[in-house]
């Protein structure tokens, strides 16, 4: 063995990587690259204020007695077909509930259907009886639609975009930078349960699991919170990117710091056990039914109560609170008594070896 | 280096020349490769890495290690926080 | 999680280092060697609930951060072939190369695909015998055993279209750079409970002689990291030279002897650069000469790629311990996770990724005493 003394100050590595010039699929992830993407390509381009303020939905006046809420959302999940759910019940109650957040109630949608030349009739109408469920159980109407055909391979099957609108109740004020010390945050239950039913199902990494994905309209819900309290500031729904990455754009949005409690959030146990196997942190795993509030602490308890007697709320619970400082930033408070601070997610989540 | 998931044994089989088990990390499942681990049996639990059993966990060490440091908080709660230097 | 939740016992790690800091009379360094250590420590905080005379710094323990931009190199050169399924483990597509990572590969049509386990690999392998299969082989010791069976199993089924680009790490001899170094400041070391568990401990005693260096086996979850520091503190408070094994569920003295044989059939030691440090004589594993069919390297065309390292962030320092990654003037403005300047950064485990999702509180609101 040598004995030479090998140079342990050298200070080296590989230019930055800027992925500006070509998409990647980290900026799909939810997390800071396609927030940056957003802000690159498209506001710049579309500029107003309702795309400005950056909520899941846009709040907009066309000078009636009431605003309207309008979103839209593609969707490009595989497999089609999951435990819990398929992509027509994720698309129907993903806009809904963007539509909802708003502090609306979801009327209408649109649906635009991109199909794969060979795609099962079967499979087609298995997925739109689904939507129409998914519309039966949420009280609306899809009420006009496209459909396009494209060759074998270019469309994993099938992709769908949807579009809704909703009236805006009266006496609300509710987006994402209206959160404010004082507040607490709720969320309706267990994170984790959409993204790793997928990952399950997509096969990829071999893992067999009882998990469903969580994927449900929230729009009767939020009726019954906002019936409860007309001081709701935030409703959002943690989708992709995670809890984690939906609590820093609200901290961000509204300049104020979040403090989680972690021995509060709820994980059901085959979701830790696979997030352990994998390297995993529940926090950044999208959900697709469930919901964050932000209220001031004392509508809480009426807002808690209204919840626990709803479908889908059941399992309500405080999970932190709204601070003045530090600003912009999410922090976690861990079982141990520890401080720790909770990004973003920045791309692609990737399981881990070390 | 080290992503290493403590996994019972539920099931063995072969396969493709290979000793494989069924592995239960909680409510997840997965196959990992026993090779390593030959001695492992239905029931125990082995560190998986990268789908393979690594070492196989020993019950009365665990015990052991958990029975000593659980003396050694009590120890912290007797003596209390004051003695702090 | 049998396991798992008895290690994370709040009471239990509290009343650990509580006897911790009855234990310590003066400061001491220790560094912990693997990432995935770094990780649970700055995930669970633990640096912030241990006395203010324990430093920890940490070590050059993701094989992510120290695979050299060399390698990675030909690992895109590889994976942009055409006919070519490029295999990984997910952390590694991150990693920057001259130029590109595999996320770049992929989006210009890379066949690029990340596996959990190499068997994966050896099956993708078997269902796709019009293509090549490469698998990028990087790990410490832990991950060896996996690799190389991957190899053995190729072998067996008969597979022609089944390679592995290597770039294996043993902990040793970066140890022994580490304490050799003339600016070292490590006076114990948390080993890598995993790769211990592979390989046994029995290669470290005469390590801890020859440098005068305590070193204890420490395993992953809080109330493991707590124990390893506690019995290194303990050993250094009575100035024992001595290697001790906190992780005895997991690990003996002898290790694992089917894998440890396994690994010398397929492997041989080998001279290794790590990215940042430079060639640490003798600290790799790479592929047998026998098993030549079966390299990667040998198989395509890339012997030619040399890749210049220029020196732009201190990454170097931050893996051997010298520097904290709040030292570096990049951190947080240049240098962020989706704009990785080096391999710390862009690693999930490594030091800078795992402080900079974790660990900023320290600087920006100073609530800890422990902030440095």
């Amino acid at each position: 063995m040598s004995e030479e003394t090998v140079n342990m100050e050298g200070a080296v590595c590989a230019p930055p990587l800027h992925h500006t010039d070509q998409i990647v699929m980290g900026h799909g992830a939810g997390g800071r690259m396609s927030h940056q993407l957003i802000q690159k390509a498209f506001l710049p381009a579309f500029q107003n204020p309702a795309l400005q303020a950056g909520d899941d939905a846009a709040l907009v006046d066309p000078g009636l007695r009431q605003q309207l809420s309008i979103s839209t959302d593609s969707h490009v999940v595989w497999p089609l077909f999951f435990p819990g759910g398929d992509i027509g019940r994720l698309a129907v109650c993903g806009t809904v509930n963007d539509v909802a957040m708003l502090g609306a109630k979801p009327l209408y949608l649109t649906a635009g259907f991109i199909l794969e030349e060979g795609l099962e009739m079967s499979t087609l109408q298995r997925v739109v009886a689904s939507m129409q469920s998914a519309a039966q159980e949420a009280g609306v109407q899809i009420v006009a639609g496209d459909t396009k055909v494209v060759q074998k391979g270019k469309a994993d099957g099938l992709y769908i975009t949807t579009a809704g609108v909703g009236i805006v109740r009266p006496n609300v004020n509710i987006g994402g930078a209206q959160a404010k010390p004082g507040d607490v945050v709720i969320l309706s239950g267990s994170i984790g349960d959409h993204g790793i039913a997928v990952l399950g199902a997509r096969g990829e990494l071999g893992f067999q699991s009882s998990i469903q994905s969580d994927v449900a309209p929230l729009n009767h819900l939020i009726e019954a919170m906002l019936n409860a309290s007309e001081n709701i500031h935030v409703l959002r729904d943690p989708t992709r990117g995670g809890l984690a990455t939906t609590l820093n754009e609200i901290a961000t949005q509204s300049n104020i710091g979040i403090q989680l409690d972690e021995k509060t959030i709820p994980v059901r146990p085959e979701v830790s056990a696979a997030c352990e196997m994998l390297g995993f942190d529940p926090l950044y795993i999208a959900n697709e039914g469930k919901l964050i509030c932000f209220v001031p602490r004392e509508d809480a308890e009426n807002v808690l109560k209204a919840m626990r007697a709803m479908k889908y709320g059941e399992e309500a619970l405080i999970i932190g609170e709204v601070t003045a400082e530090p600003q912009g930033r999410v922090l976690l408070k861990t079982a141990l008594g520890s401080k720790r601070v909770v990004d973003m997610l920045a791309g692609e989540m990737l399981p881990r070896i070390c | 280096m080290c992503l290493g998931v403590p996994g019972k044994i539920v099931e063995v089989y072969d396969q493709g020349g290979l000793h494989m088990a069924k592995v239960d990390f909680g409510g997840i499942f997965r196959e990992a490769c026993l090779d390593y681990v030959p001695e492992a049996k239905v029931g125990d639990y082995c560190v998986i890495h990268v789908g393979f059993a690594i070492s196989l966990l020993d019950e009365k060490e665990a015990m052991e290690t958990l029975d000593l440091l659980k003396q050694i908080s009590n120890l912290e709660e007797e003596l209390g926080t004051e003695s702090t230097p | 999680m049998k396991y798992v939740n008895e290690y994370r016992d709040a009471q239990l790690v509290r009343g650990v280092i509580e006897e911790i800091r009855r234990t310590v009379t003066r400061p001491w360094t220790l560094m912990e060697i693997c990432g995935g250590q770094t990780h649970a420590i700055v995930r669970h905080g633990i640096d912030q609930l241990l006395p203010s005379e324990i430093e920890l710094v940490h070590g050059p323990g993701c094989p992510v951060c120290v695979t050299p931009l060399e390698l990675i190199d030909k690992a895109l050169a590889i994976a942009a072939c055409p006919d070519v399924i490029f295999c990984s483990y997910g952390d590694m597509l991150r990693v920057p190369g001259s130029g590109r990572d595999l996320f770049s590969v992929k989006a210009q049509g890379g066949n690029v695909r990340v596996v959990y386990s190499p068997l994966d690999a050896v099956k993708l392998a078997q269902e796709n015998p019009d293509k090549q299969v490469v698998f990028f082989a990087i790990g410490f010791e832990t991950t060896a055993p996996p690799n190389v069976m991957s190899v053995l199993q190729a072998q067996r089924l008969g597979l022609t279209n089944y390679s592995i680009l290597v770039s294996h790490v043993r902990v040793p001899p970066a140890i022994k750079a580490i304490l050799g170094s003339p600016s070292n400041r490590v006076q114990g070391f948390l080993l890598a409970g995993h790769v211990n568990a592979v390989m046994g401990y029995w290669e470290y005693p005469e390590l801890a002689e020859q440098f005068k260096v305590p070193m204890v086996v420490t395993g992953f979850e809080p109330l493991d990291i707590v124990q390893g520091i506690l019995k290194t503190v303990q050993l250094l408070e009575a100035g024992k030279v001595e290697v001790a094994n906190a992780y005895s569920r997991a690990v003996t003295f002898d290790g694992n002897k089917p894998a440890q044989q396994t690994i010398q059939k397929v492997f041989m030691e080998c001279d290794r650069k790590w990215r940042g440090i430079g060639t640490i004589p003798m600290s790799g594993w790479c592929l047998r000469l026998e098993f030549d069919a079966f390299n990667a390297e040998k198989r395509f065309d890339v012997e030619a790629i040399k890749a210049e390292e220029s020196p732009l962030c201190i990454a170097g320092q931050i893996l051997q311990g010298l520097k904290k990654p709040h030292n570096c003037p990049a951190f947080g403005t240049v240098c962020t996770p989706e704009n990785p300047l080096g391999a710390t950064m862009v690693s999930s485990e490594g030091a800078c990724a795992a402080y900079y999702r974790y660990g900023r509180v320290n600087l920006e609101i100073h609530s800890s005493p422990q902030s440095r």
